[in-house]
């Protein structure tokens, strides 16, 4: 059988063993986020000094796709700004991974890909008009968080 | 090449659609028949003939089309109650499938006839729709509603039934037929012995039996009895309620409007006679009337036919899967005990994993929850990867399961 375009060894070894898997206690940003129809389901916790990103930790279940994603989504975003954050686009992330062809080829998995990009955008959006009340930079994140998928 | 005492690629023949290539030119091996069965040219021919040629309301004109329709329509009435030995065809109620029928009992039936402190009982391995009306009219009147548990098996513990209708409160038992899940047949002439004792109004939900195996209402004692025309083969949107004509008469209606009234005044109204008086509005006329091509079709075989087919087949995939690495086989793994549907996962991969990996071979299988939330509870998953075959399922496509299965454990290092 030829190399799967998705299942690379990549994937699966993220989905073994995710990265700053774990849990915050009393973070700065903590969002809860799910798939229904596939099962998918996360926790990130967020820290940030000022405006840069200290620490970043997700727990939860899902597939390989969602653990991979979630996991790499983690080891970029730490120590950067938030400004920088905040621009993130999807491809960002899936281009990591090599799942850019998803966007195409798969309308239900790229659900599981971007559901802690997802969570990102909304946990940044919160704090911003929370914390920040920065009211004009969250309404477009949040319009961008419910059009990622 | 099998034992099948039909012919498999004459079948095969007939299903357009098992000539597709889906993923870069695989051939399709459809194993998710427990969702829906794929259609067969004699119902699709018969969809596009309808329109063509007779398309008209029924039930209410003179003119010749919809004496046409009116005829056909009440010859599908008769080809159910035939097909499931049912004496009295006023007794069939189309509806638009399982779970409407369901609902239409909970709503109707159960509105009237349950009250506080009353029990109802479903079982751990129902589908959403077994469950969810119980809900609804539980809450709604406050009574109990109550859960017959799976053993290791997947096979329900009848004993708690026993308990159950001993406290003389039950008012209803709603079951299913064979799980969609598990597979596992319901011992449902026991079951019904049980209620029948204890006075309890049984309610089977057949949508996974009658497409697969023999029958017999008329013979099996049940009060309601449910089921979808879409996995036998025909058309969505069509299901049956077959319940016994002492009860409709004195149930309320469920949907009010055109048809099921014999007179309406400005504040009140006389109900239509059976079925009618369940059958409000313009039903869905074209798809009722193909039906009659998917019953004809599985009349042709012969039911029992199928169910050895599956037996087969299930016996014959329930060997190679349990020597699939990592593989975890959920339900009875007894072909004689169970329908054609496999359940399973793998130890820590995610189940859409699973489907997908397959699904790039051309098998769709189904992962999920399978709308059986209580179930994945019980076993302590959040979904399962499922196989279910049909009468057209070969042993070729069952291997095609079998090397896409281990390919998934090989990408996964199982
Ligand atoms: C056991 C069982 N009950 C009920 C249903 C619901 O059938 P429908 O969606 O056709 O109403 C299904 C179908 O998935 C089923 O498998």
């Amino acid at each position: 059988m030829s190399a799967d375009p998705i299942y690379t060894e990549m994937i699966i070894e993220y989905s073994r063993n995710p990265s700053n898997f774990g849990k915050i206690e009393n973070p700065h940003i903590h969002r809860h986020d799910s798939n229904p129809l596939c099962g998918d389901s996360i926790d990130l916790y967020v820290n940030v000094d000022g405006n840069k990103i200290t620490e970043v930790k997700f727990d939860g279940k899902g597939c390989a796709i969602c653990m991979a994603c979630t996991s790499v989504l983690t080891e970029m975003i730490k120590g950067k700004n938030l400004e920088e954050v905040k621009n993130f686009k999807k491809d960002d992330l899936l281009s990591e991974l090599g799942l850019g062809h998803l966007i195409k080829t798969s309308p239900v998995r790229i659900k599981c890909a971007l559901l802690s990009l997802k969570a990102l955008k909304y946990g940044i959006y919160s704090y911003f008009v929370d914390k920040m009340n920065d009211v004009e930079a969250a309404g477009k994140l949040k319009e961008e968080a419910a059009s990622l998928y | 090449m099998q034992s099948t005492t039909y012919s498999l690629d004459s079948i095969r023949s007939d299903f357009p659609v098992l000539e597709r290539k889906v993923r870069d030119n695989k051939p399709l091996v459809y194993l998710d028949n427990a969702a829906t069965a794929q259609k067969p040219i004699q119902v699709i021919d018969a969809i596009t003939d309808y329109y063509k040629n007779h398309n008209s309301n029924i039930h209410r004109a003179v003119h010749a089309l919809a004496e046409e329709s009116t005829e056909a329509f009440e010859a599908t009435r008769g080809k159910v109650a035939k097909f499931l030995n049912v004496a009295n065809t006023k007794e069939i109620i189309f509806v638009k499938g399982t779970t409407e029928a369901i609902n239409l009992v909970a709503y109707a039936w159960g509105r009237d006839n349950v009250q506080k402190g009353d029990i109802v009982v479903t079982t751990e391995y129902e589908h959403h729709s077994n469950i969810v009306p119980w809900q609804l009219l539980t809450q709604e009147t406050g009574a109990e509603l109550k859960y017959i548990d799976i053993d290791e098996n997947g096979e329900l513990m009848l004993e708690q039934l026993d308990e159950y209708l001993a406290t003389g409160k039950v008012k209803l038992v709603a079951v299913s037929h064979v799980s969609n899940v598990l597979g596992t047949i319901t011992d449902v002439k026991e079951v019904i012995k049980k209620c029948k004792n204890a006075d309890a109004k049984i309610l089977i939900d057949g949508a996974q039996a009658v497409p697969h195996m023999k029958v017999d209402i008329g013979n099996l004692g049940c009060d309601f009895y449910a089921f979808s025309a879409h996995k036998m083969l025909g058309p969505t949107g069509v299901g049956v309620l077959w319940a016994r004509k002492e009860l409709l008469e004195k149930m309320r209606p469920f949907l009010g409007g055109g048809d099921m009234i014999r007179e309406v005044h400005k504040y009140e109204t006389t109900w239509n006679d059976l079925p009618y008086k369940f059958e409000a509005g313009t039903p869905n006329v074209a798809d009722v009337i193909c039906f009659t091509a998917a019953i004809d079709y599985l009349t042709k075989i012969g039911m029992d036919n199928v169910r050895n087919h599956e037996i087969e087949l299930t016996k014959y995939a329930l060997e190679k899967m349990s020597k699939v690495k990592g593989i975890v086989i959920y339900g009875p793994k007894d072909p004689k005990k169970q329908g054609g549907v496999i359940s399973f996962n793998f130890k820590d991969v995610h189940p859409h994993d699973v489907a997908t990996i397959v699904d790039k071979n051309g098998v769709a299988i189904r992962s999920g929850h399978h709308c059986a939330q209580v179930l994945m509870d019980k076993l302590e998953v959040a979904a399962t990867n499922r196989a279910s075959f049909y009468i057209y399922t070969t042993k070729q496509e069952v291997d095609a399961l079998i090397d896409s299965l281990e390919h998934v454990a090989k990408v996964f290092k199982l």
